[in-house]
């Protein structure tokens, strides 16, 4: 009998090894697929569970998470949610994120490799799972003026510390309440999307660093001036016949100036004067003096056509490829295919005001854990070297005589030496304007750039103006920096 | 024997030392009174080791029973502390029926029990917290009033059963008594059917019983009983054919009557699992009684081809088919009475990983059944694999201790019976632990000691008496004597 004994006792161990074989496949050989099978709540569970860090812009809170009673712990919170809704986007647990929430959603919701530490030690400690705090670049007396600035009109306010790409404002309006996408019912959470997304003037859109790209028009002239001066071929003092319009070659195309008039008295127009006076003709034939390469060498290195992480993705800003003489010419006053996002125009002032360097800009300062020790921390970081500093210089000094005397004369603060330009651009037959400025101050020591968007004529019709409509806005974004 | 080991159960003996001296001194050659030391040291030294054990196991429970609590509540809740503290004053005082009345029996096999019942509870009562479960609704509070019963029963039986030959003499009385309970759930107005399976019996609302728990042992003894008296017949005679003996044509009755119940069972009670138990169990010990390997291959082959068949035509075990070899697929995921249970199961072990979330910190009760037949996925989930491995260690250990006693057994009928008895254990962790991983496919039966189910906890802890009383036997019969 125990010679049989012995053989079912194998058989009993070999039942046992299977178990222990097939428990061993599921926990650890397949645990990590297992988990990521979109039908294991488990792991989505676990996210409800974890206090959300906030988002803070200085000491003022812009997200935050609020206990509930419900199965998902807790509920973001957006206590100024359509100022900063550009900034923070939303976060709803069951339909999808957006913005920073989106982003830096690793280190909101703890699980980032650099917190991976922390979460043992809350384990050992039995502390209860908390996300890390993200602290963004946004001056909220900066944003909060640009937000008041722009009242109801539909368009953007970016401002950038020339310095270091650091990001002080970022508005865009229409905006949308962020909390309303943040509610646990998923079925108003999706109606109120689905609302957002049919309205026509697209409030979910960022208009300040992608949304509907607009052409810069006469903004963009800062570009073009920049590109020739660095070409090393012409100076701020430069001549240019001054015709009253100008017919593009190989084109049906004629180029007028802004009031169908010459570019002041003489036969001829320096570059400082046609910026000044914003006349396109003089910039129409500059440009196609200069070519599309060389403006479009600029551009890039302003950052046209490439992408930028803040860490939210931007929309890229395009001066467009292969272009003849005629297309050219419309290039060099910022029309034609040439499209741009406040963020670029912002740049664009930020790298002349920061002696032609461009700084990587970027929308967080740092992100604290919950000892408010340092996980991560966004250091100022050169993106290009766009032009010389006397470049940069010279091309300051036309957008300086802009502010003080030409057409960009609605920016000007009493006292304070306003470098900037504006653009009314147009966007076809009948189509209403896109009002630009972008600029910086102090010319001395810049302290920000600014670049304003304001579409649909800024509600006013066809006698708007990027000088009547866009510079106001940007004169209170630069007098809230510098008032402080 | 060292002077120490006397000293320490002289001390635990209390009263009676007092004429082992004695005795000593006026009757020293007298192999009598020797025998009747060894008789007063051998217990003390397997019970005190069994008390230790049985100690240690009680606060293992009760520590797991904290840890659910505060990782489920935060806090202590003391009212479920002292209905432990009773369970464990029950599993005490049977271990003081043990020293009195089965002084040899195996000192394992109790605490085994113990921790794994305490185990099962706990993790009950915490999915019974998940869910806001409480009072005589909560599952936990039905299984340590079942667990009482169950014990009470296991005292019960140590104590009327003075000598396990008794139970040869009834053999077929138990045979009938277990075919009754078979036809039990059959019978209708106590029958229940519960989610496909009708294996329960039940009068109103209030007890509900599953017979063929207790079923399983009456068969073992009957099987034991019957195959000392017949084994003879079955093993000589037959004819040779290959390397093997096989049975005469008319010998092959037994298993064929066998064969037959078990088939009832899965085409009239849609119940695979007992039925695999039953011809499982009757095959292997018609195995060890016969030594005639013939026996399993005729038992393997009948129980293939009937399986195969019921899988080809009854659409329960098809699906039960396909959701073991499919079980990942969308559409048997989202059947009805498709994988979804199983994969839940599953998710929840791969959720555990190693080391397991800790007990109150997974989320097992997001698994249907999870207090029942998705018990160990419970515990695999928040005790990780190592807790599965120290548990089907512990089951191991359990069924090692029966099969001993199997081998080290004096009479026929007591080593079969503690084999039969061992391996029912060994086959329905291997079934129910084989089905959540995948082993085999998922069939209904309970695990033993841990699953939420009054019948199984009685009829488990019955298994327990009645090895602890075979146990006692083998220790007290001449050769332990000899050896030890």
């Amino acid at each position: 009998m125990n010679r049989e004994l012995k053989r079912v006792s194998v058989l009993v161990l070999v039942m046992f090894f299977a178990l222990f074989g097939s428990t061993t496949v599921i926990q650890a050989v397949q645990a990590d697929a297992l988990r990521l099978d979109p039908r294991n709540t488990r792991a989505l569970y676990d996210s409800y569970d974890t206090e959300r860090g906030p988002v803070l812009a200085g000491s003022t809170v812009i997200a935050q998470s609020v206990p509930t009673g419900d199965q998902y712990v807790f509920q973001r919170q957006y206590p100024l949610g359509e100022m900063y809704a550009p900034v923070t986007g939303y976060f709803s647990p069951n339909q999808g994120s957006a913005g920073i929430e989106q982003y830096m959603n690793d280190y909101l919701s703890g699980t980032s490799n650099s917190q991976f530490l922390d979460t043992i030690n809350r384990i050992v400690a039995g502390q209860a799972p908390k996300g890390a705090a993200v602290e963004v670049t946004i001056d909220p007396a900066v944003q909060q003026a640009a937000f008041d600035a722009l009242g109801d009109r539909q368009g953007a306010v970016v401002a950038i510390e020339p310095s270091t790409g650091r990001i002080l404002a970022m508005v865009s309006t229409p905006t949308y309440d962020p909390n309303v996408l943040a509610s646990h019912d998923s079925k108003s959470v999706i109606s109120a999307f689905s609302a957002l997304e049919a309205d026509p003037l697209d409030p979910l859109s960022n208009r300040a660093s992608s949304g509907n790209m607009n052409p810069p028009g006469s903004s963009f002239k800062v570009v073009v001036a920049a590109a020739a001066v660095e070409s090393g071929k012409y100076t701020a003092e430069s001549t240019f016949p001054n015709p009253v319009s100008l017919q593009l070659p190989n084109s049906s195309a004629t180029v007028y100036n802004w009031n169908r008039l010459a570019c002041g008295p003489g036969e001829t127009v320096t570059l400082a004067e046609a910026i000044r006076q914003s006349c396109n003709v003089p910039l129409a034939e500059l440009g196609m003096q200069l070519g599309d390469d060389a403006i479009r060498e600029t551009a890039e290195k302003f950052g046209f056509n490439s992408r930028m992480t803040l860490p939210t993705p931007a929309g890229v800003s395009v001066y467009p490829k292969n272009l003849d003489d005629a297309q050219t010419g419309l290039t060099a006053f910022g029309q034609y295919e040439v499209r741009a996002t406040p963020l670029q125009m912002a740049l664009v002032s930020a790298g002349i005001a920061n002696g032609g360097t461009v700084m990587e800009p970027t929308l967080v300062d740092r992100v604290t854990g919950r000892n408010l020790e340092v996980l991560k921390s966004f250091e100022p970081k050169v993106r290009n070297d766009a032009v010389s500093s006397e470049t940069a210089a010279s091309v300051t000094s036309m957008m300086l005589d802009s502010v003080s005397t030409g057409q960009s004369n609605g920016a000007r603060i009493e006292g304070v030496d306003v470098a900037g330009k504006t653009g009314t651009a147009q966007n076809g037959e009948d189509e209403p304007y896109s009002l630009w400025f972008t600029g910086f101050a102090p010319a001395s020591n810049p302290e920000v750039a600014v670049a304003v968007v304001v579409e649909n004529d800024g509600n006013l019709g066809r006698h708007s103006s990027g000088n009547i409509v866009a510079a106001p806005i940007a004169k209170k974004v630069l007098e809230a920096v510098l008032n402080k | 024997m060292t002077d120490n080991s006397r000293t320490s159960a002289t001390a635990a003996v209390g009263g009676r030392i007092v004429e082992v001296p004695a005795a000593q001194e006026n009757f020293k050659a007298d192999t009598a009174v020797l025998r009747t030391m060894r008789k007063l040291r051998l217990p003390l030294k397997l019970r005190n080791r069994e008390l230790t054990l049985l100690l240690f196991a009680c606060a293992i429970n009760s520590v797991a029973i904290l840890l659910v609590q505060l990782g489920a509540l935060g806090t202590i809740d003391l009212d479920l502390i002292y209905l432990g503290a009773g369970l464990s004053a029950l599993v005490l005082g049977l271990h003081v029926c043990l020293r009195y009345v089965a002084p040899q029996a195996d000192p394992l096999l109790l605490p085994i029990a113990t921790v794994l019942n305490g185990l099962g509870v706990a993790m009950i009562y915490r999915i019974d917290l998940a869910t806001g479960a409480s009072g005589w609704s909560a599952a936990s509070t039905r299984q340590i009033t079942w667990s009482a019963i169950a014990i009470l029963a296991a005292i019960a039986i140590i104590v009327l059963i003075k000598n396990h030959r008794v139970l040869f003499r009834y053999t077929y009385l138990f045979g009938a008594f277990a075919f009754v309970l078979l036809l039990l759930p059959l019978v209708p107005g106590i029958g229940r059917e519960v989610s496909g399976a009708r294996v329960w019996v039940g009068i109103g609302d209030l007890v509900s019983f599953q017979p063929g728990e207790i079923a399983k042992i009456a068969l073992a003894i009957f099987f034991a009983g019957y195959l000392v008296r017949t084994r003879d017949s079955l093993s000589m005679v037959g004819r040779k054919f290959l390397w093997m003996q096989f049975p005469r044509l008319r010998d092959l009755g037994p298993i064929i009557v066998v064969w037959a119940l078990s088939m009832a069972i899965i085409v009239f009670q849609h119940d695979m699992g007992t039925a695999l138990l039953f011809f499982g169990l009757f095959t292997v010990m018609l195995y060890v009684s016969t030594g005639r390997l013939s026996w399993i291959l005729i038992g393997f082959g009948l129980f293939g081809a009937g399986a195969y068949f019921a899988s080809q035509t009854l659409t329960y075990v098809h699906g039960r088919f396909q959701n073991w070899l499919d079980a990942f697929s969308t559409q048997v995921y989202d059947a009805q009475g498709g994988s979804y249970q199983l994969v839940q199961g599953i998710f929840g072990l791969a959720h555990g990983g190693l080391i397991g979330t800790g007990l109150g910190q997974g989320r097992p009760h997001l698994t249907p059944l999870s207090q029942s037949d998705y018990i160990m996925a419970s515990l695999g989930e928040e005790l990780g694999l190592a807790g599965l491995f120290a548990i089907l260690g512990l089951y191991l250990l359990f069924v090692s201790r029966g099969l001993r006693i199997g081998f080290r057994g004096q009479d026929d009928f007591g080593k079969l019976l503690a084999v039969g008895l061992a391996f029912t254990i060994a086959l329905q962790v291997f079934i129910m632990v084989g089905g959540v991983t995948r082993v085999i496919p998922l069939t209904g039966l309970t695990t033993p000691f841990l699953a939420a189910g009054g019948s199984s906890l009685v009829a488990n802890w019955i298994i327990v008496a009645l090895l602890l009383r075979v146990s006692d036997s083998i220790r007290t019969g001449p050769i332990q004597e000899v050896s030890s």
